[in-house]
């Protein structure tokens, strides 16, 4: 049963994760680049213009609740089960998502790296 | 992609992992939080370990929602990974912790696969801002063509901040 909860919450930090990640990475495409605004309009209309962007606030929201589902899952089980399947599995669900939703082009090179950070997380935080 | 772009991924990496180390060596000495007395999790923020940590997650996510502005998710992604063996390198060569021969495996695989992403392009060539063009030929003909795409990557921003005031 617990190992049952531990998965359930894992499964759900990733889905905030990336559901943040893709929010975020969506909101900051719609401000433009950061760099080249803040030369033209300062950096105040950069932060004025991110911050009303609606979708950086339910990124921020996600990203919350994927740190409070973390607490939880950590208090059901092993940071070292925890920690690297939520990361590494955020990795592949991020490709996955950003190819649906952000239309980004994830070419071979991309999910070869996906694959392998995630891999590579799993060992170094197991 | 140019110097200062890299600088704000290094920064991200930096960021996340300084911020990690002294926000998890600030709450060991603060001590365990009950899960009953979840509230009293607010006094740590006085202790000054806790306090820089949260300064450098904040430096983290500016740096962060920063290289997404210009960048794909799929690009910036990795770079929050090499965080991990900037992690590792710290216990082994800093804190002299003993690193598994698994571990070093990690450390490979993840910086193989940042050094695959960065050796590509780290923006989609279509255009990320669909509502920031003016017409749907022009985003058409855009796509058909290098050069035209390349034209419309660098006029579109500007269109979308006067689109939107």
């Amino acid at each position: 049963m617990r190992t049952l909860y531990t998965w359930s919450a894992i499964l759900v930090i990733v889905f905030a994760s990336v559901v943040g990640d893709v929010l975020l990475s969506h909101a900051m495409k719609q401000v433009g680049d950061v760099g080249e605004l803040r030369r033209r309009a300062g950096l105040l209309h950069v932060i004025v213009r991110t911050l009303s962007n609606p979708n950086f606030f339910f990124a921020v929201a996600s990203m919350a609740a994927a740190f409070f589902s973390l607490l939880f899952a950590l208090s059901w089980g092993d940071v070292s089960l925890v920690a690297p399947a939520a990361a590494s599995l955020t990795f592949i669900a991020n490709a996955v998502a950003a190819k649906i939703f952000l239309h980004e082009k994830v070419d071979r090179r991309r999910w070869i790296a996906a694959s392998l950070v995630a891999a590579g997380v799993a060992l170094l935080a197991g | 992609m140019n110097f200062r772009k890299y600088l704000v991924l290094a920064g991200v990496t930096v960021f996340a992992v300084a911020g990690d180390s002294m926000l998890s060596h600030g709450m060991k000495q603060v001590g365990t939080i009950s899960i009953h007395h979840l509230q009293s999790v607010f006094p740590a923020v006085t202790n000054p370990w806790v306090a820089l940590g949260i300064l450098f997650l904040l430096g983290f996510f500016a740096t962060y929602t920063t290289a997404l502005s210009w960048a794909d998710l799929t690009y910036v992604m990795p770079a929050t990974a090499l965080g991990y063996v900037l992690l590792a390198l710290v216990a082994r060569f800093v804190l002299h912790e003993q690193i598994s021969l698994l571990r070093w495996l990690g450390i490979v695989l993840i910086t193989s696969g940042v050094g695959f992403v960065a050796g590509g392009p780290a923006l989609t060539e279509h255009n990320a801002l669909p509502e920031a063009d003016t017409g749907e030929g022009h985003v058409i003909a855009a796509a058909k063509s290098p050069l035209l795409a390349k034209d419309a990557r660098n006029g579109a921003p500007q269109v979308g901040v006067t689109g939107k005031i």
